[in-house]
């Protein structure tokens, strides 16, 4: 694992200071930057008052403008003031994942009617991943996961501390920069039974290509005859259609087809909660006996971790989601953060194509979500960083939600710039 | 459902010992039922108490327009680190001032112990770690998921219901030499037993000397003596030989902050450059583990750190929470003297912070479960915190009545 070599260096018993010659952590390297969160510590540096910053997930406004939501605000000014500051109560806690769990299963859903599924709030999706990972690892140690090629990088980071190896399967397609069907399939299908899938069911990051419903049905059931045990991440539900329930067809499809799964889901970019850690994990189960093993066992994981996630943001996202206007007012949020995207994807591409760029860009308005993958080599995206100050991540990862009418022309510009001689 | 759970075969874990006796005593429909379990802090009246300068600073959050919820860097707000590591080492702390210290906000004090053991199991060249027997019993799960391997060392005599100092510096001294050592700063969970300046200051020496690497946990600054400053003095008197430690703190109990998971990890380090490094390599526990730490508590924090007047009130509140638990520990000694119940309960005054470690076995835990509704940890601990005038009384004749009845 990590290595520890031993560099001793000689020790005096004195307590001066002047003497101490004994160094605890000089073998300690400095570490590689985070590819994501180091492209927002750059831009945020960059005094150029032409920046733009395509690197994070973040939602902004068409001024470029974090957003607080009007539902958020509200359930906030209801909260404060409140007595809660002491650990969440099971009451609080349980009514979070139960609202939660209903946006992944439908309201109506029998799971839910039933409680045959395990719930714990865990520290957004990156908390929910880390969970599942470690209780995956307890249970079935000998088992590895199989992810998309590509994925969010930190999904490597977090199975990887889990201690539980991976293996990619095919996805991204780069001619086609669209879905690489039938290898997915061939990989599934050669992949031993019983394997442990991470499966992103809209809104693909980083690619924004997502599997049709008719393709999500063959996966489903590739998967029953596999017995394949998928495990989704759902941090963008809301942002691929604009349609929340839409967003979660795929982990309906595999359901109803008698898999059994788990959800990580994120609170951070469709509620604007970014910085609450807000989120949930679910597991479904046989029955309500075997929820109550496994959520105890999950929240045993969590204890020695931080031993339970903060409070303000699970009173927020269960304030606006057990409140019928709070939630419809969400509802039609989400769909207007998803429709703004939408229609710079448009812009975007009718730009370049207006500046006769020699390059194919259909893939910005068919990828979904808040990501374009957009095909753009290492060196073309250093210059554009260097030249233009627009920021994106070094594998071409543009987050549209960082494009506003106010930069598309820019933008487009500078892509064109850089990739017009192909 | 057509096919089975991958998981059917997974049993139930068991409770947590000490959440669990909230749960117990949860179900309790006794009207007498009194809990003594987790330290949670208890107005006079037994409601939870959330601070008046907390209110302020979270009124003042919400009604500021311009706060976003955007994500915080991976080590947290820059601020509350800032004002963290000075609330710790002191303001004025050379360390500070020399940039030798990083500081990171993590989930409470949990979270805090739990990214430095990670870091430590990683770069660290002496996987052991003693912590003192007794202690939190959280502890034990966190270095040991985090890879750690734990040793204990002595350190509470049930005979005197104090320190066994000679079997701590015994323990210490034959540790191999790098090894890491949890500490708690002040205010001793579960024992409230804590060394004497003079001792700590033996216990220091004999540390530095074997190259004994210092983890302190501070979950409790401020409600030891009541005064921030004297709580940190451990902490500071291995800080001002120059050398290097570690210590989590947390801001649950003393700012009331326990659902908010607000918490800091700092690190000491020989020179700034190294500090620099440990950095980078924390952010690389932290991301995996969940990202970036949440905003809420730790800007409520920050708020209150960085306002002198806001700061002082905040001092205030924190003393007459630490008043009221030692006029509780008098209070029950009293009634116990009065009641003429056998035994030397001058413990119960000695001990220091939100517990008392009574010296009641399991048999006399458990009747005092069963016949007075009094709920509490099986090792005997109870929360001060969670008593009042009002209870004394009833506490008195459970204690009276087990000592006499149930050996």
């Amino acid at each position: 694992m990590w290595k520890c070599f031993s560099t001793r260096t000689s020790r005096c018993f004195s307590t001066s200071a002047s003497n101490r010659t004994l160094k605890w952590w000089d073998r300690v390297a400095p570490a590689p930057k985070d590819p994501i969160t180091s492209v927002t510590e750059a831009f945020l540096a960059d005094t150029s008052p032409t920046k733009i910053n395509l690197g994070v997930g973040a939602y902004r406004d068409d001024e470029g403008k974090p957003v607080v939501l009007q539902c958020v605000k509200e359930a906030e000014a209801k909260i404060a003031g409140c007595d809660f500051l002491e650990s969440v109560s099971s009451a609080v806690s349980s009514k979070l994942v139960e609202e939660s769990v209903k946006l992944v299963y439908g309201k109506n859903s029998d799971i839910i009617k039933e409680g045959r599924f395990a719930g714990v709030q865990a520290l957004s999706g990156t908390g929910a991943c880390r969970l599942f990972a470690e209780f995956q690892r307890r249970f079935y140690p000998e088992s590895q996961i199989y992810m998309t090629d590509p994925t969010w990088s930190n999904h490597h980071n977090i199975w990887r501390d889990a201690l539980v190896p991976e293996r990619t399967f095919h996805y991204y397609h780069p001619d086609s920069k669209g879905l690489d069907f039938s290898a997915l399939l061939d990989d599934v299908k050669n992949a031993p039974d019983g394997s442990f899938f991470l499966l992103h069911p809209c809104a693909h990051n980083p690619t924004g290509v997502d599997p049709t419903e008719e393709q999500w049905r063959e996966i489903s059931y590739l998967f029953k005859v596999k017995n394949h045990f998928p495990f989704f991440d759902m941090a963008y539900q809301g942002f691929a259609s604009g349609d929340l329930d839409r967003d979660a067809r795929s982990i309906q499809i595999f359901v109803e087809d008698g898999n059994v799964i788990g959800c990580a889901q994120s609170f951070a970019k469709n509620m604007g909660l970014y910085g609450h850690r807000v989120g949930c994990l679910n597991v479904l189960c046989n029955d309500a006996k075997q929820a109550v093993a496994i959520k105890s066992q999950l929240q045993q994981i969590a204890r020695a971790m931080y031993s339970s996630p903060p409070i303000h943001g699970i009173l927020l996202v269960s304030g606006i989601l057990s409140d019928p206007n709070m939630k419809a007012l969400w509802v039609k949020e989400v769909k207007a953060m998803a429709n703004r995207i939408q229609s710079l994807r448009t812009t975007l591409r009718k730009s370049l194509e207006q500046l006769s760029s020699p390059l194919n860009w259909e893939h910005i308005t068919n990828q979904v979500g808040m990501f374009c993958f957009s095909g753009l080599t290492p060196e073309q995206v250093d210059r554009l960083l260097r030249e233009f100050h627009i920021y994106m991540t070094l594998d071409g990862r543009m987050s549209m939600a960082g494009v506003t009418t106010g930069n598309v022309s820019y933008l487009a510009n500078a892509i064109h710039e850089v990739t017009k001689f192909g | 459902m057509d096919s089975s759970s991958v998981f059917a075969n997974i049993v139930r874990a068991p409770e947590d010992a000490i959440l669990g006796v909230t749960v117990a005593y949860n179900k309790d429909s006794s009207p007498d039922k009194l809990n003594l379990g987790v330290g949670a802090y208890r107005t006079e009246e037994g409601k939870p108490l959330v601070l008046k300068v907390v209110r302020r600073a979270e009124q003042m959050l919400v009604n500021d327009n311009s706060r976003v919820k955007e994500y915080l860097p991976i080590v947290g707000l820059a601020d509350f680190n800032k004002l963290s590591a000075k609330l710790i080492f002191g303001a004025d702390s050379p360390a500070i001032q020399e940039n030798r210290v990083t500081t990171v906000q993590c989930l409470s004090g949990t979270g805090s112990l739990r990214v430095g053991a990670e870091f430590l199991a990683r770069h660290y060249h002496q996987l052991t770690i003693y912590i003192p027997n007794p202690t939190w019993g959280n502890h034990t799960k966190i270095f040991g998921l985090a890879g750690l391997s734990v040793k204990a060392y002595r350190y509470y005599d049930p005979a005197t219901r104090g320190l066994d100092f000679q079997g701590l510096l015994e323990d210490l001294g034959a540790a191999p030499s790098g090894s890491i050592v949890l500490l708690h700063a002040c205010a001793h969970n579960p024992t409230g037993v804590d060394p004497t300046i003079e001792q700590w200051e033996q216990i220091r020496q004999l540390m530095r000397s074997k190259g004994l690497l210092p983890f302190f946990d501070s979950a409790y600054q401020g409600f030891a003596s009541g005064n921030l400053d004297a709580d940190a003095g451990s902490v500071r008197m291995f800080v001002a030989d120059g050398g290097e430690c570690l210590a989590a703190q947390s801001y649950a109990k003393n700012m009331g902050l326990y659902g908010e998971r607000v918490g800091a990890l700092s690190i000491v380090c020989k020179t700034a450059d190294v500090a620099s490094r440990v950095e980078s390599q924390l952010k690389l526990v932290i991301r995996p583990m969940y990202s970036n730490p949440p905003i809420h508590g730790a800007s409520i924090v920050a708020t209150i750190l960085k306002d002198r007047d806001m700061y002082n009130e905040w001092t205030v509140e924190l003393k007459a929470m630490a008043d009221r638990i030692i006029s509780m520990r008098q209070q029950l000694f009293d009634s116990l003297s009065a009641r003429g119940t056998p035994g030397d309960w001058s413990h119960i005054i000695k001990q220091i912070g939100m517990f008392t470690f009574t010296g009641l076995n399991t048999k006399q835990v458990a009747f005092m479960t069963k016949e007075y509704h009094i709920y509490m940890t099986s090792d005997g601990r109870i929360s001060m915190a969670g008593l009042s005038s009002r209870t004394v009384p009833h506490l008195t004749e459970a204690i009276h009545a087990a000592v006499t009845r149930a050996g």
